[in-house]
Order: C-alpha cells, then sequence, then structure tokens
C-alpha cells in the first residue's frame, strides 16, 4: 500500500517505560469553562459552595460545549478570569480542595444501550478527545449513522509524548471493552487500533487483549510523524481517502483517541466524570520524565513542581508535543482536559533567521497532504488568493513537517496557517 | 510573574540549513578541484581562485546596489565561482573569468531576484556566454602531463583509454576532467542526503544509450568534456530543476537526449551545459505536470471540466 510521506523524529520516549503515578493533590485547582473545541460553559457554583468530585461545575448550555466537572472535592474559592492560550479570556472556577475527595452521590454508571444512550453517556461525563483534540466525542456517536470502521488512535508520534502509549500498556483491557462496547451498540463491523510499529509493548499488549475479540485488530503503522493525524491514520489503517474538506465520520470511519476509549469504558462502568488525565511531563528542564495522573485544573506549576523542576530556570512551556504543541506565555495556566503533555525547557531554541527559499524541495517531499509549502508561501507573500486556493490550501493540518525540514528556516506552517486564514476571511 | 518565551509550533527544527548544503557541495567538488590543480598547476588555481572570489565580491555588491538582504553567508556565490571554474580551461583570461561570474551573479541571480528565484542555472549560463564571446580561449586546452597547448581534446576525436579518461589524464576543462572525483562527490552528496540520484542517473543513461543506439563508444561520449560534472552537480541544482524524483528523472533524461543531440547534430562539441540550461526552462512545466494531487483533493482542473460537460443524470 502506499504510504504517506512524513519525517522521522528520534523514536525513543523518555517516558516511554514510566509506568504512570498519581499527582499529590495540589493546593488549589483552576478550573477554566472553555477546554474544548466549542463554546465555553457557564459556571454553575458560587464563591464558598462545598463542591464534591464529579459535580458538575460548569453548565454547557450550548450544543457546541460538553459540562465541566469538580476535578476535586472542596470549598469554591473564588470565580476568576483565565486566560487561554490564544488570548481568549473565559470564567475559571478555583477550588481549595479538602483532601477527602468526596465523590457526588449522583456518580452512577448510567445504562447505555443505544446509540442515542451513549452520545448523552458521552455528553454528560464531560468527555472530549483526549489525544489533543479536544473535539466533542458526544457529536461522534449523535450526529452519524452508517459507521462501518473504528479506528482507535493509539499512534502518539510526537516526540516527548508518552501518555496514550502508557493507557495502551496499562490499560489495554479498558480499551479493547470500550472498543467492544461501542462496537457492540453502534453496530460496527470492525475495530482497527492504529499503533506505531516501533511500539511492540503496546502493540503486544493491545493483541493480547484482543485475543478473544473477532474483529478487533491491532494495525502497526509507520514510525514516521505524523501520523495521529485523522486522515492520515484512517488512510493507513483503513486505505480510505478522506476528501477534501470532509470528516472520516462522512465515509463511515470513526476515529476515537485509545485514551479516550478508555474513559469511555471507565465512565461505563464507574460513572465518575472526566475529573483527571494522565500528562507526560518532559523536557529538558525535568529532570525525570514521567507519566503522571492529575486532576483537571491542576496548575502547571505544581506539576512541574512535583516532577522535579526549578521553575525559576524554566525559559518556555508548551501543552502537548514538540511539533504541534502551544506555548504558555506565563506560568499562570492549568492542565486541561485534551492535553496529553506538559513541556518545560530551561534552553530556547536557536535564532531563527529565515532566509530566501532555495527551492529544494524537502518541504514538497515531506509533506503527508501532498502539498507544496513553497508554492503556498510565496502565493501567500503575494496575498493571490486564487493559487491558494487553487493549490488546496485547507488541506494543511499544520503538522510542523515543512518547517521542521526547511533549511532556509522558513516559518512555512505560520505561514500556511495566516493562508487559511485569510481565506476564510475572503 | 514569571514570563515565558512565546513561540509558535514546531518547536524543533532539523539541523539542516542552507549554508551547509552548500558547504556539502563546495566538498564534494573539492576533489576535482585539485585534480585540476595538480594536472594544471597554479594557473588553475588562480582561475578558481579569480571566479570563486570575484562571485563573493559580485553578489555582495549587487545586493548591496538592489538593497538586498546581504546573502553571501549561504556561501552560494561560491558554489558559483567554483562551478564556472571549473568548466573553464586552464589557460583562460583571469579577467575573462571573472566576467563569467559576473554574468552568473549579477544578471542570472541577483537581477531575478536572488537565490531561488533564477530561471536557468547562474554557471552554466555563464559559461555559455563565455563560450559564444571568447570562443577561441574556451577551446585551447594544455595536454597534463606535457603542458602542451593543444586546440585537439578527445571530446572531438573520441579516442583515449578508458583509464586516463577516469582520471582525468587528458586535455580537459580544469575540474571536469577526473570523472572518478566527480563521481565521488556526487555519491557523497547522495548519501549526505543532498542530491536525488534520479536526474544524473537519467542524463548519464540517457546520454550513454543514445550514444550507444548511433553506433559511438557510450564511455568515452561519457566521460569526455562536461558531462559528468553537468550532470551530478548542474543537472541536480535545487532552483533550476524540478521537485519530484519523477520531475527530476525526466530533466534528466532530456538532458542526456538534448546533450546528445547538440553533439551529434549542433555545432558544439560540449553541448552538456547547453541541455541543462535548455532544460532548466522546462522545470517550471515539469513541476507543473508532475505534481502530485494534494491527498483527498478533487481531481484536477482538466478533468473536472471533462466531468462537468457530462450529462447531469449520469452517475459516475
Amino acid at each position: 500500500m502506499k504510504r504517506l510521506n512524513g519525517i522521522r523524529l528520534l523514536q525513543s520516549k523518555r517516558a516511554q517505560n514510566k509506568q504512570i503515578t498519581v499527582l499529590p493533590l495540589p493546593k488549589r485547582v483552576r478550573l477554566p469553562m472553555l477546554m474544548h473545541m466549542g463554546e465555553p460553559c457557564v459556571p454553575a457554583v458560587q464563591a464558598g459552595e462545598y463542591v464534591y468530585v464529579g459535580q458538575e461545575i460548569g453548565k454547557a448550555e450550548s450544543e457546541q460545549s460538553v459540562p465541566i466537572h469538580a476535578s476535586v472535592s472542596g470549598t469554591v474559592a473564588q470565580i476568576s478570569e483565565y486566560t487561554l492560550t490564544d488570548g481568549r479570556q473565559v470564567p475559571c472556577i478555583e477550588i481549595e480542595p479538602d483532601g477527602m475527595q468526596v465523590i457526588h452521590p449522583d456518580c452512577v454508571p448510567p445504562t447505555i444501550s443505544t446509540q442515542q444512550e451513549l452520545a448523552d453517556a458521552a455528553r454528560n461525563s464531560g468527555c472530549v478527545g483526549l489525544g489533543g483534540s479536544g473535539d466533542l466525542t458526544y457529536q461522534k456517536f449523535s450526529r452519524q449513522e452508517n459507521i462501518t470502521v473504528l479506528v482507535l488512535n493509539g499512534a502518539e508520534c510526537e516526540k516527548h509524548l508518552a501518555s496514550d502509549l502508557r493507557q495502551m500498556v496499562e490499560n489495554a483491557e479498558q480499551i479493547i471493552s470500550g472498543a467492544a462496547m461501542i462496537q457492540k451498540i453502534m453496530k460496527i463491523k470492525e475495530v482497527l487500533i492504529g499503533v506505531q510499529s516501533n511500539r511492540p509493548a503496546a502493540v503486544q499488549a493491545l493483541s493480547q487483549a484482543a485475543e478473544s475479540y473477532k474483529n478487533i485488530t491491532v494495525c502497526p503503522l509507520p514510525p514516521l510523524y505524523p501520523q495521529g493525524e485523522k486522515k492520515v491514520l484512517v488512510f493507513h489503517t483503513t486505505g480510505m481517502v478522506v476528501p477534501e474538506g470532509k470528516e472520516p465520520e462522512d465515509i463511515g470511519v470513526l476515529v476515537l483517541n485509545v485514551s479516550t476509549c478508555a474513559f469511555l469504558y471507565q465512565y461505563s462502568q464507574t460513572g465518575i466524570p472526566l475529573v483527571e488525565r494522565v500528562v507526560t511531563v518532559d523536557g529538558n528542564a525535568v529532570p525525570k520524565a514521567r507519566n503522571l495522573l492529575v486532576p483537571i485544573g491542576t496548575p502547571i506549576s505544581d506539576v512541574l513542581n512535583h516532577a522535579g523542576c526549578e521553575l525559576d530556570l524554566v525559559k518556555q512551556v508548551y501543552s502537548g508535543g514538540t511539533m504541534m504543541g502551544v506555548s504558555y506565555p506565563t506560568m499562570q495556566a492549568s492542565i486541561v482536559k485534551p492535553q496529553n503533555g506538559l513541556i518545560a525547557m530551561k534552553t530556547l531554541p536557536k535564532e531563527k533567521n529565515a532566509s530566501d527559499c532555495i527551492r529544494c524541495g524537502r518541504c514538497v517531499r515531506v509533506c503527508p497532504m501532498q502539498l507544496n509549502p513553497t508554492d503556498l508561501d510565496r502565493a501567500y507573500q503575494l496575498r493571490d488568493v486564487r493559487t491558494l486556493t487553487a493549490l488546496h490550501t485547507g488541506l494543511c493540518m499544520s503538522c510542523g513537517c515543512c518547517s521542521y525540514v526547511c533549511p532556509a528556516n522558513r516559518p512555512l506552517t505560520d505561514t500556511i496557517r495566516q493562508a487559511k486564514t485569510l481565506l476564510s476571511n475572503e | 510573574m514569571h514570563k515565558l518565551s512565546l513561540e509558535s509550533a514546531p518547536h524543533i527544527h532539523s539541523k539542516s540549513s542552507s549554508t551547509l548544503i552548500m558547504l556539502l557541495v563546495i566538498l564534494a567538488l573539492l576533489p576535482s578541484a585539485v585534480n585540476g590543480y595538480v594536472n594544471y598547476g597554479r594557473r588553475a588555481c588562480l582561475i578558481l581562485l579569480t571566479t570563486v572570489i570575484s562571485a563573493v565580491v559580485f553578489e555582495a555588491v549587487s545586493s548591496f546596489l538592489i538593497r538586498h538582504k546581504l546573502t553571501v553567508k549561504d556561501l552560494s556565490a561560491v558554489v558559483t565561482g567554483l562551478t564556472i571554474g571549473m568548466l573553464l580551461p586552464p589557460d583562460f583570461p583571469l579577467w575573462k573569468a571573472a566576467l563569467g561570474s559576473f554574468i552568473a551573479i549579477v544578471i542570472v541571480k541577483q537581477l531575478f531576484g536572488g537565490i531561488g528565484r533564477n530561471l536557468a542555472n547562474p554557471a552554466g549560463t555563464a559559461w555559455i556566454a563565455l563560450y559564444l564571446l571568447f570562443t577561441k580561449d574556451m577551446t585551447t586546452w594544455r595536454i597534463p602531463d606535457s603542458g602542451a597547448v593543444t586546440r585537439v581534446t578527445p571530446m572531438l576525436t573520441g579516442n583515449a583509454p578508458y583509464w586516463d579518461l577516469l582520471l582525468g589524464n587528458y586535455a580537459s576543462y580544469i575540474g571536469t576532467g577526473c570523472a572518478i572525483a566527480l563521481l565521488l562527490g556526487a555519491v557523497f552528496l547522495c548519501f549526505a542526503g543532498i542530491l536525488s540520484p534520479a536526474a544524473p542517473l537519467g542524463f548519464l543513461g540517457a546520454f550513454a544509450l543514445a550514444s550507444f543506439a548511433s553506433g559511438c563508444d557510450p564511455l568515452s561520449e561519457v566521460l569526455t568534456g562536461s558531462i559528468v560534472l553537468a550532470a551530478c552537480f548542474m543537472a541536480s541544482d535545487y532552483t533550476t530543476t524540478p521537485f519530484s524524483a519523477f520531475g527530476k528523472l525526466l530533466f534528466g533524461i532530456g538532458c542526456g537526449v538534448l546533450a546528445f543531440l547538440i553533439r551529434q547534430f549542433g555545432g558544439y562539441a560540449d553541448s552538456a551545459v547547453f541541455a541543462v540550461v535548455t532544460m532548466n526552462l522546462f522545470t517550471p512545466w515539469l513541476n507543473r505536470i508532475t505534481r502530485k494531487r494534494p491527498f483527498g483533493a478533487e481531481i484536477l482542473h482538466k478533468r473536472k471540466k471533462h466531468m462537468a460537460n457530462q450529462p447531469e443524470n449520469v452517475t459516475i
């Protein structure tokens, strides 16, 4: 089968063999009311109120939103403002934990037997795409019909991240049970789990857990970056091509991250909504990389402190991996639902002085979407909307491969991102 | 408050840089240049120094005059100057050699917008200009061993032992004699991931095949003149050749066929550079026809038009 292009990143991850450990409760958690793609929630509690673990504190009034739950039991200290990485301001509920972690009495296992119930459960659990996308998971179940294949995303091809990898190794059974549950309810014929071929531990654990299921198979992915992007993943597991402007769901493929799948299974068993997640902490400011189970809303400074990182020396922190992660302007931020990694660096990357393109064609050769970044770059400099449209700018998924390989240091990914904005404003 | 550095993704970068690429190309060209020095002595060295230094100076001065960013640091002018020098006979007048650098750097490269924007290979175009302007100087060679001046070269007569052709032991340009040194440099660049073998292989293959088909000895045809240098270092230039491997292969084959035709039926025995510069002009077109369809994108325009002409009730 044909293979899409990509780049080879250093494949060993410091955190790949580190067991998931639990982070001690922080002194205070700060839960921003927007952690997903969509619209913010509305605070449903007041300062001074006592909240339980799993209690709904952010109400999802819009369709484009899922509720947010308290990740600790304790008293609401205040409702403040939180600045997201894109600069937007949203309300933020700050809770001081009492250390008891009392679970809300309403948290009972839901009955899930129809597709609607599955969608409702996914919504009530506050579930979002845990692989970093932050999509609203419930929409994948509620709107879709005629899904034939469920693809589980276990690619996690970014340099440092290992949270999904650890989930696959340690919680393989939950992932498989979750997949089987969704498969049964949605009447899906086949489940494919995409894991990079150079992750033998994960492949082995999943294959073992899936032995007794007939239609669940583990698909090896090439050891390239990017593999976790939906279209690339679907192509490499099922061989199907997602047309431009369409989603995998449109061609009958449902894509779920392995951690999301594991969480949905846990929710169906316990009824405890999404209040904690696994985060890989790494970077050269962190002496020992680790995978931590962190309550949602924990300030990043607490997480870094626990990992033994000297905060004063940190020059740069970003959420997610090194290729697509977003850097934080300050330490005033919390771990949010879709965040799979927290990378702290004590060195700054070398100053990037972009020089003129030498037309070496490296960007053209690495682009997984088979675009031509250098021509897009030139068309954007000329603000040439027609050429940008003809070159299918919209297909770019900002994976960063072109910027990574460019010998002239041109910020191609940024330029194409701006070109997409230009096109959407036209 | 502790301020952190903001930067957009990706946060890591591969180690490649324009300067490093050019440096490796210079390294790959050096063995053959050294061979030129061994064969022709100081005079060859003087020509190479003239072309390299004048290329750098012209680039710096022209950048200043047309208010471009100074791009001397990327070493591309050194590569251009070195290539021109290697394509000159050892007794070529120095001021004419410097004129070659002027044509390459100022006219072909800088006036078209600097690095990455020239249409044709600067060194190649400059070489053609020198060839046409100073034909007599360009066709006066020296025999390495005896130092005797000659106007006859195996390129014209086609008879010399292979071993001499491979080692550069015959009257040739400064840097084109030793095929082994050039091929060694090209292989090194292939392994360094800088040069794609498609264009050189297409060039040499098509040229040898065409020579063989016409009854000439393909090996001595390939080894004489500037065929190997043009195939390995000019037909693989980044700016003036297609992006994709298939495009490069087509480009190389086109060069090989053209070089053969010019040598057989044209007035110039040394046809390789003419072929490369002519094919350079096809590069935009080759890029267009070998462009990959973006993943999942609609079929390109032509087909779509055709589909639009179909009656509406036909489902395809």
